[in-house]
């Protein structure tokens, strides 16, 4: 989110889902939208089915969505900033874009214009792979679109340059005038039912709700105003991937998780768990015993989504209810109502009556939520920013000019992936989710139905490089990074690209963070799960 | 009134857009149009036969949802002759499978041989699986229709359960063609058609495969649309009835799409899940996770009382003794190695609320921001 948030002054998907069934032309990439947000992709296959849209699909794997496109690209891992700054290139030159957007709601176009002028289409093919002349179709299909929609995620976010990455999708659509229009945008796919509401109520380590930095006097006056409080820290704190780091090196003594599992889902697994393991104290609060509440010295049941008020907001900023249904199991609380009395028995009460109070808090303080009430979201929810009670909500993000003014652009130059292939390790890995399964599974692997289609982990791999290495359809096989080696069944597929293996991260027993590379995004701490080295051997 | 925009419609005059269709514009209104192929979001077919209307100066009877609104058209739609084929056409479906609802006939002995047969086929001594919730047995009650007399059919392709979500039941299908518009229209996933040649009263996946071994990704979106038992999620069937259920509407739990649904509750506990139609952002489409993904909820593995860990084993704990052991490790912490010794990861799966509490725990009573969750894992 840092990309956008430095280019517009805002890191959020920018239009609506719906929204997307106006585009011209969609372009997808690193995001295999069927799989991971099926709803969300029946929009984009209806627009190309039935409205016309074309779609450009930039992934090395042969993912559904492919079946609709006019044009697939298909990278090399982790050369997403060359491929983009070739299609500018190709738009600069051929004199494609928007000039009137460019000079009126941008700054620093010039840097672009130069910055892209060595990434030729010939160039381009050399580092990425993908011919020069469909670097040239693309750009011309995407220039010349009245509405182009760009649709991303953790393909594009995954990488030690994500944030170069998602700055260079930026630049692409502001370049083409598609920022503030039906149909346009620069829309990021949060994977997790309530990302964005994380996010959006300083669930991160640098901004209260709403996105306020913690180093801003005036903000922080107003929380301790607000919560009857002094001194509230004014130094940033430490991302999750920093967390891990310093409590490997005894820095940080204390941990409290609140419904993750990072002993499944965190990069360099082995790592991971030897520093969360060198805690003096982890809480857990969850719905199941996960692999990390197993390591914790005390654990908190909670509650699920079924059976507490309270909402989410989707990844379109669109803030909805969700309702109790049934019965807790036991003794399982809210997880605001344990937290809060936790802090009580610390000294200061946050007593609430309900989560509804909660919102009303959260309004009062949060200057995109202010105009959010549980009434006015009862059938319908309304997109942040939303400041005033009679205030419609934000459909469409940077309408007459950006969060931050003008939009910037940003010159960005094409670095490698950390980790690359040789002669030890010779084939690149890259992670992902499938449609049956979620995340470190701890649901959909409880629920039988989701478990009996996709059972258990695999090893996708290309026609190629199964005869390259001699190893057969459904054999176990060996895989090893230099940080771990996990075994799985070995599935031959056409999806794959020569040279690059796929594992999904979901299954605990084979987890496939066990061999993916912690190396981070140095702006947003994100680690490079899409791109690292391994080598496969039959297993015994 | 603009002469070339108006319709009449049993007595009444409407305004219309260009590209109405009969139907659109009835129901804008509130007339009531009895329909069942008709799907939202789909091309209309004009298939079923029961949306037909009466259109002075026509002698066939146009469907609603296929005919366009015209200008001076003046339509009935509850006349006669519009009942007269509406019913023909209601009774025609009923007696074409093994409709076992009351609806079907109270004729004595044909009742009683046809229902034994139908259980011996269901393997079940129950009505319908959807008794109640059927759009064809309401259109029976509706137009006051049985199917008493009527040659029964012969069902001629056995009952698919092979899938752990979807039982397909063609001795119920009546080749409305709902479930293919929702398959190829809706969710476009392309993985059922209606058979060709001697298939021609099948509705089959790719191949005639099952759905287990086709494109099929358990979407549902067939499920839902289905206006009669033909498809029934493989957990409801003859497990629960609809009248047994409390529906409260949410926000789904997986991916950030956000999709509104209905969780069905019998006994406090989930046994189905829909897809809220007509509202954003998902319109009534639901995954496979998002309507069949539920069963961890009630799952025997879910905790139910705090834990406290010692000599290296869990032991049950009260909520009482485990915050006060948390709030006395959590201050000695602080005291001794600062507020910055400790972290908290909040989460993308609790609510907005959670995640507020979660932030205002961290930095005013921990007094540290750092506080992060897994957006970037």
């Amino acid at each position: 989110m840092a990309g956008l948030a430095a280019a517009f002054g805002s890191g959020a998907m920018t239009n609506t889902i719906e929204d997307i069934g106006v585009a011209d032309v969609i372009l997808v990439t690193g995001s295999n939208t069927t799989e991971n947000h099926p709803v969300l992709s029946s929009v984009v296959k209806r627009a190309v089915r039935f409205k016309g849209a074309k779609l450009i699909v930039v992934d090395p794997r042969r993912i559904k969505l492919t079946g609709f496109t006019n044009l697939w690209l298909r990278p090399n891992l982790g050369a997403d900033v060359a491929w983009i700054n070739g299609l500018m290139n190709v738009i600069i030159n051929e004199d494609l874009y928007d000039k009137k957007f460019v000079e009126n709601r941008t700054e620093g176009f010039e840097e672009l214009k130069k910055a892209v002028e060595k990434f030729t289409p010939e160039k381009v093919e050399e580092i990425t792979g993908i011919p020069a002349r469909d670097i040239i179709e693309a750009a011309r299909l995407y220039g010349k679109a009245k509405a182009g929609s760009i649709l991303y995620c953790m393909g594009i976010t995954q990488h030690t340059t994500g944030t170069d990455n998602v700055k260079s999708l930026a630049n692409l659509s502001m370049l083409c005038g598609n920022l503030g229009i039906p149909g346009g945008g620069v829309n990021p796919l949060r994977g997790q039912n309530n990302v964005q509401g994380a996010c959006d109520m300083g669930g991160l380590p640098n901004v209260f709700t709403g996105y306020q930095p913690v180093t801003d006097f005036d903000a922080r006056k107003r929380m301790e105003e607000a919560w009857g409080v002094t001194d509230l820290p004014d130094k940033p704190g430490l991302t999750v991937t920093k967390m891990i780091p310093k409590a490997h090196d005894g820095e940080l003594k204390a941990l409290y998780i609140i419904g993750e599992n990072p002993l499944v889902s965190d990069p360099d697994l082995n790592h991971a768990e030897k520093s969360i393991k060198n805690l003096d104290f982890l809480v857990v609060q969850d719905l199941f015993l996960t692999e990390t509440a197993q390591i914790a010295d005390v654990v908190f049941p909670s509650r699920c989504f079924a059976e507490k008020d309270g909402t989410f907001s989707n990844t379109e900023r669109r803030v909805q209810r969700i309702r109790k249904a049934v019965e807790p199991p036991g003794e399982a609380r809210d997880d605001w109502a344990i937290i809060c009395d936790l802090s009580s028995r610390m000294g200061f009460p946050m007593p609430y009556e309900n989560s509804q109070a909660i919102m009303e808090e959260i309004s009062r303080v949060t200057p995109s939520y202010a105009g959010i009430t549980y009434d006015r979201i009862e059938h319908v929810g309304l997109h942040w920013p939303c400041p005033s009670i009679d205030h419609p909500g934000t459909p469409i993000l940077h309408g007459e000019q950006f969060t931050r003014g003008k939009g910037l652009f940003h010159g960005i130059d094409y670095i490698p992936p950390d980790e690359r292939v040789d002669q030890d390790y010779p084939v690149y890995l890259t992670t992902g989710r499938v449609i049956y399964q979620y995340h470190t599974g701890t649901m959909t692997r409880k629920s039988e139905g989701l478990n009996e289609c996709a059972p258990e982990c695999f090893i996708e791999i290309s026609p190629q490089d199964a005869k390259k290495y001699n190893l057969d359809n459904n054999s176990l096989v060996n895989i090893e990074s230099r940080r771990g080696q996990i075994k799985a069944k070995l599935m031959i597929s056409g999806v794959a690209v020569e040279g690059t293996v796929f594992i999904p991260f979901h299954f605990a027993e084979a987890a496939a963070n066990r061999l993916t590379n912690a190396a981070l995004d140095p702006v947003c701490g994100i680690p490079e799960y899409k791109v690292c080295a391994v080598k496969l051997s039959k297993a015994a | 009134m603009e002469a070339q925009n108006s319709i009449t419609i049993n007595g009444n005059e409407f305004l219309f857009e260009p590209g109405d269709t009969i139907l659109e514009v009835a129901r804008r209104n509130d007339i009531d149009i009895p329909t069942l192929c008709y799907l939202k979001g789909a091309a209309p077919r004009g298939r079923c036969g029961v949306c037909i209307v009466e259109v002075e100066g026509q002698d066939k009877l146009p469907a609603s949802c296929s005919t366009l609104a015209a200008n001076q058209m003046i339509v009935l739609t509850e006349s006669p002759k519009v009942i007269d084929s509406r019913r023909k056409t209601i009774q025609k479906m009923l007696s074409s499978g093994n409709h076992n609802c009351a609806a079907r006939g109270s004729d004595n002995r044909d009742w009683t041989a046809f229902q034994l047969n139908v259980q011996q086929d269901d393997k079940s001594d129950q009505l319908c699986p959807v008794w109640g919730d059927c759009r064809l047995q309401d259109l029976a009650y509706r137009y006051q229709i049985s199917a008493t007399g009527m040659p029964g059919t012969i069902v001629e392709y056995p009952m698919e359960d092979v899938n752990p979500f979807i039982v397909r039941d063609f001795s119920r299908c009546i080749m409305c063609g709902r479930c293919v518009a929702a398959c190829r229209e809706i969710q476009v996933n392309d993985a059922i058609d209606f058979g060709q040649n001697k298939l021609s009263n099948k509705i089959i996946a790719f191949d005639n495969k099952t759905l287990k071994d086709s494109d099929c990704v358990f979407c549902g979106e067939c499920v839902q649309a289905c206006p009669v038992g033909a498809l029934v999620e493989k957990d409801v069937r003859y497990r629960v009835r609809q009248w047994e259920t409390r529906k409260v509407r949410t926000t789904c739990t997986y991916c950030g799409v956000g999709c509104q649904l209905y969780l069905h509750v019998k006994d406090n506990k989930i046994v189905k899940v829909t897809g809220v139609e007509g509202v954003a952002p998902n319109y009534g489409s639901l995954c496979v996770k998002g309507r069949f993904g539920y069963n961890f909820v009630d799952s025997p593995e879910r905790l139910t009382t705090p834990l406290i860990k010692e000599n290296g084993e869990f032991r049950e704990a009260s909520w009482d003794e485990a915050l006060d052991l948390v709030a006395e490790r959590l201050k000695g912490i602080k005291e001794e190695y600062g507020s910055d010794s400790m972290g908290v990861l909040t989460s993308a799966r609790v609510s907005n609320e959670e995640n507020y509490i979660a932030n205002k725990f961290t930095r005013a009573t921990l007094k540290t921001n750092n506080i992060d969750h897994c957006a970037r894992l």
